[in-house]
């Protein structure tokens, strides 16, 4: 027991990059690791059960923002593009939806459209975007958040988007024999899509391509120093982070029935900025952590005050700052580290002792 | 749309006809939230982001139950009045609406604010059958009993008040040029719907319809280019901060056209004083409130009424802030529909006697505006009253006019 | 013709607004290297500040002297107690910080100020200039202020050892150490500097778009994109990218049949961001190089 676990050496050992580590930055054991997902499944798969439904409705959009985040997260986390416009992707994927839904698509095969028109999107975007950086890239994108709104009020539009007044949706029966309520139903739904694109972006970050993605982070210069195509791999990235965000949108307009234009505002965008940075840049697991934060928090600060509950989760958020730095993944990262060093030195004692 | 109503209609017929089974009402027949002691009531306001000007309305709606309460409440029951912050944010409204219903099982709903976070609250209020009762805002769609019966408007819609306008320049200015202000958002397409149906044939007369968004810093451009446009008629349909820019900036550059200003920006305290009392003489607005910063009220038992309750239970409220007298009256209606109902506080009684008011007199509202409402009638206050600035207050002038935008 | 000069006048008064936000938000950049987002809240709060003692009854050029030193100082203090324990956590989280103190400075505001319009008077009177009623004495006075506060900084970082200390600090935080400068304190110097140049801005802003907690929101914005288009690196062009946006957006309003009312602001994001792909350090921006 002398010898430390192989992780734990790459922790302590690997240069931090500017932002944040890998995805799998694992802080268990393989097998408690299993076990922790595991334990997360099941009470994830129980909860609308034991819960009022308000609840399960509260939870499934804490899994629609987690998954919302995420999508920034591949974009800002993995990728180090800063983006301001998120809530405009998230916008058009709900639209996308709602649109759809009123010609009578059903509900789940909007959701592949709004991901394929938020990829469009999201590609395209990312070609100007290829030319932009930091807070450059920031103002760009903030554009996008901005337009949003402005064109789907826009009045030649109207007949499409509903103009100022939005465009209100039936929520989806649970299929025939399926036991559950509308709501239960609507979760199980989310969590079914959300476990898949959870899966689809460990499994991209993992990949070659994600280790592409991560070079160009870390040194842009470098990574086309060995030969990635910066420009295909940045445009790409935004396509995918865009259909994450997209597909989230879409779930959101189907839980939420209503998409309007004051739904998506730029602090939407701000929303996931937060999330994303209080799980933890480049974590995936941070984004839905993320999403418990926007959800929840500000339903907090207003408990403690009405009048002043901006300035509550001002402070609140500070705190959060101050505490945790690299945010809900990193402190856990942190957490685990201090755990290892303590078995280890507990290690070395009771071996020396035994000597 | 239509496949929605649908739907809901056949939902709703099982639970109409398990009403209908219920033998003869009860002398008590209570609701979710109602006790013998308490009534529980929610709503959500915008007490923080972009919106966060109207949260008074909740605030002094809450200081108003509080003195209700200390007076004894509705028929012995206390008002338990629950409100959250939805931050003009519709998924947020959605989500603490469904907390009022599902968790805190309040009775009504009451003056939800805004069009948007209303819209997104609308179904779920009709498919779980809960009163969602007197909107804060002046859409035209709040009136639609046969589609919508649990939900009822209030204030008079902001359409009809643009076929006043419209009416009054057709008469004192038929060959007038118009340029139009309005935000873009609901209520302002709602005001720019108005003006040009009530204009009807004469629609043309609009020669500039600008737009602003809550975020432009000024409305200077606008301005100057209905001048340049050779506007002389201005419909000023801005809330207070960009009626105010405009009145001044009007006046700077010395254009002087017939001034109509809607009644969201026609304060005195609020938009006239920083515009510019001098800058403003001559304008004409229209009326359903009594404004509480316009000296003829000063001697008015209502207003006197209003001064001390905001005195003793709202002293941080600000008395030159008509969402502070909205607030109230709002209030006022909800409590006389509650006394209506007695102690059949069921969800169904609260609708019945919503559509069932009758020459309901609010004490700010105008003098002889009266709130009357019928199954088929979603619409409280349909009167307004048009005045002109005479550089200190408000002379009203002219009958009472009844609104006449089609549901 | 008129139409177009009277436009392009007001684009320019409008433009001050922004010129003396994106003065601002340059001191900024030139002292922690990132924007700021509660910059716009810092003024707002500051101008209310000065709003208070006015109201109380100070002259007005008591109450600006005293508002700009208080923000001065207030800036160092926030620096120091906000943001130094956090000046190692990655950029991101200091952007959330700056999140955070947006949405408490801003909620403070209107719980004690309230939210309605207040008026605030001007130094230099609101009468048309020379007669003509296109631009007021106040939109003069403005644009000669912004301009003095550019003079004052360009002499200040060219001319003095201070200036050129924070210069080097920012840009080169480690060398600048080797070579005896005080880095930290050269930082919190600058947040004392923007929050005074914002306090100036909120004061002078103030009169032409009436003072409430939500007024720098939407100049905020401008200012931003004034000072990305001119170059964040380069106070003068920030001030004259202020100028551009307020000119082209009337513009853009004016003369842009069908969707110019509309979509003036995306049609103004879009002809910045158009101008960046060309000049992707903004107008007058130095491009940095990076080295591997």
């Amino acid at each position: 027991m002398t010898v430390p676990e192989p992780e734990t050496i790459a922790l302590e050992g690997r240069p931090r990059p500017a932002v944040a580590t890998s995805a799998g930055a694992s802080i268990l054991r393989p097998g408690a690791r299993q076990l922790a997902i595991g334990a997360t499944l099941i009470v994830a798969l129980a909860a609308p059960l034991v819960t009022q439904n308000f609840i399960t409705f509260q939870l499934t959009l804490v899994m629609v923002y987690g998954l919302a985040i995420l999508g920034l997260n591949l974009l800002t986390g993995f990728n180090g593009q800063f983006s301001l416009g998120h809530s405009a992707f998230y916008g058009i994927g709900a639209y996308t939806t709602a649109i759809l839904m009123n010609y009578n698509v059903d509900y789940y095969w909007t959701l592949p459209c709004a991901g394929a028109v938020c990829f469009v999107v999201g590609f395209l975007f990312g070609l100007p975007a290829l030319r932009l950086q930091g807070i450059y890239l920031a103002l760009a994108t903030f554009a996008l958040a901005v337009a949003l709104p402005q064109i789907l009020k826009f009045q030649p539009l109207e007949p499409l988007t509903g103009g100022v007044q939005g465009i209100a949706l039936m929520k989806p029966d649970p299929p025939p024999g399926v036991p559950l309520n509308p709501d239960q139903w609507l979760y199980y739904f989310t969590l079914l899509v959300l476990l898949v694109m959870f899966a689809g972006a460990t499994s991209l970050v993992n990949s070659r391509t994600g280790r592409a993605i991560m070079a160009i982070r870390d040194h842009p210069t470098a990574a086309a120093a060995m030969g990635i195509n910066l420009p295909l791999y940045k445009t790409l990235t935004f396509g995918v982070s865009a259909f994450y965000t997209g597909v989230a949108g879409a779930l959101g307009a189907i839980v939420i029935q209503f998409v309007g234009p004051d739904s998506f505002p730029f602090l939407l965008s701000v929303s996931f900025l937060v999330g994303l940075v209080v799980g933890g840049v480049g974590s995936i697991p941070g984004s839905l952590v993320g999403g418990v934060f926007v959800l929840f928090v500000p339903n907090l600060a207003e408990r403690v005050s009405t009048g002043l509950s901006g300035a509550i989760y001002g402070v609140i958020l500070l705190l959060v700052i101050f505490v945790m730095p690299s945010g809900a993944a990193g402190f856990a990262r942190l957490l685990g580290g201090r755990l290892a060093r303590a078995r280890q030195s507990f290690a070395k004692q009771t071996t020396g002792r035994i000597k | 749309m239509k496949e929605l109503t649908r739907r809901s209609l056949l939902a709703a017929l099982p639970a109409a006809a398990a009403l209908a089974a219920i033998p003869a009402r009860a002398a008590k027949n209570y609701g979710p939230g109602v006790t013998d002691t308490a009534i529980k009531i929610g709503n959500t306001s915008p007490y923080s982001g972009p919106a966060s000007s109207y949260g008074t309305i909740g605030k002094s709606e809450a200081a108003y139950f509080k003195m209700l309460n200390d007076q004894g409440g509705v028929n012995g029951r206390k008002i338990d009045f629950i409100s959250y912050d939805d931050a003009y944010s519709p998924p947020k409204t959605v989500e603490q609406v469904r907390k009022l219903v599902e968790e805190d099982g309040v009775l009504l709903v009451m003056s939800p604010l805004g069009t948007p976070t209303n819209s997104a609250i609308w179904h779920y209020m009709n498919q779980k059958k809960v009163p969602q009762l007197f909107v804060a805002t002046g859409a035209t769609k709040w009136n639609d009993p046969k589609h919508y019966p649990w939900t009822i408007g209030w204030q008079p819609n902001y359409q009809s008040e643009g076929h006043a306008y419209a009416a009054y320049i057709l008469k004192n200015k038929p060959d007038g040029k118009i340029g139009l202000l309005y935000q873009n958002d609901d209520f302002g397409k709602d005001y720019l719907k108005g003006v040009t149906d009530g204009l009807g044939a004469k629609a043309s007369m609009i020669v500039l319809a600008a737009p602003y968004e809550t975020t432009d810093p000024t409305v200077d451009s606008q301005i100057i280019g209905m001048k340049s446009a050779g506007a002389d008629v201005f419909v000023n349909t801005g809330i207070p901060k960009f009626a105010a820019q405009a009145i001044r900036k009007a006046a700077e550059i010395d254009w002087k056209p017939l001034h109509i200003l809607a009644s969201v920006g026609n304060s005195v305290g609020a938009t006239l004083k920083p515009a510019g009392l001098q800058n403003a003489k001559g304008i004409v607005s229209d009326f359903y409130l009594k404004d509480p910063t316009d000296p003829q009220w000063k001697n008015d038992p209502g207003y006197l009424q209003w001064v001390a309750f905001m005195d003793k239970y709202y002293p941080a409220g600000d008395k030159t802030d008509a969402g502070n007298v909205t607030g109230p009256s709002l209030c006022q209606t909800t409590v006389q529909v509650l006394k209506q109902c007695g102690d059949d506080l069921t969800r169904e009684n609260v609708m019945k006697q919503a559509a069932n008011l009758h020459n309901f007199r609010v004490p700010m509202l105008l003098p002889g505006i009266e709130i009357n409402t019928s199954p088929t009638d979603f619409a409280p206050i349909k009167q307004i009253q048009m005045g002109r600035f005479d550089g200190a207050r408000w002379q009203l002038f002219g009958p009472l006019i009844t609104g006449q935008a089609p549901a | 013709m008129e139409q177009l000069l009277q436009q392009v006048l007001a684009g320019l008064a409008t433009g001050a607004i922004y010129a003396a936000m994106a003065l601002a938000v340059v001191m900024i950049y030139q002292a922690i290297d990132h924007l700021n987002f509660a910059q716009g809240e810092m003024a707002t709060f500051s101008t209310f500040f000065a709003w208070q003692m006015i109201q109380w009854g100070w002259p007005y050029w008591a109450a600006f002297a005293i508002t700009v030193a208080a923000s001065f100082l207030g800036g160092v203090a926030i620096e120091r107690i906000l943001f130094r324990p956090i000046r190692n956590a990655p950029i991101l989280s200091q952007l959330v910080a700056f999140i955070a103190l947006f949405s408490i400075l801003n909620s403070a505001d209107g719980e004690i100020w309230d939210f309605n319009i207040k008026t605030f008077p001007s130094p230099f009177g609101s009468r048309p200039l020379f007669g003509s009623s296109l631009i007021s004495t106040h939109q003069a006075g403005m644009i000669a202020v912004t301009l003095v506060m550019l003079a004052l900084l360009y002499l200040f970082f060219r001319g003095s050892r201070l200036g050129l200390a924070m210069r080097a600090a920012a840009a080169n935080p480690q060398s600048a150490r080797l070579v005896g400068i005080r880095v930290g304190w050269m930082v919190a110097l600058g947040w004392g500097m923007s929050t005074a140049i914002g306090a100036v801005a909120g004061m002078l802003i103030a009169p032409v778009v009436f003072l409430e907690p939500n007024m720098m929101l939407g100049v905020l914005l401008y200012g931003f994109a004034g000072a990305v288009l001119g170059g964040l690196s380069s106070p003068g062009g920030a001030v004259i990218g202020g100028f551009a946006v307020g000119v082209v957006e009337n513009l853009a309003g004016t003369f842009i049949p069908y969707v110019g009312h509309e979509l003036k602001l995306t049609i103004a994001l879009v002809l910045i961001v158009a101008v960046l792909m060309v000049r992707p350090a903004g107008l007058f921006g130095r491009v940095t190089v990076s080295r591997v």
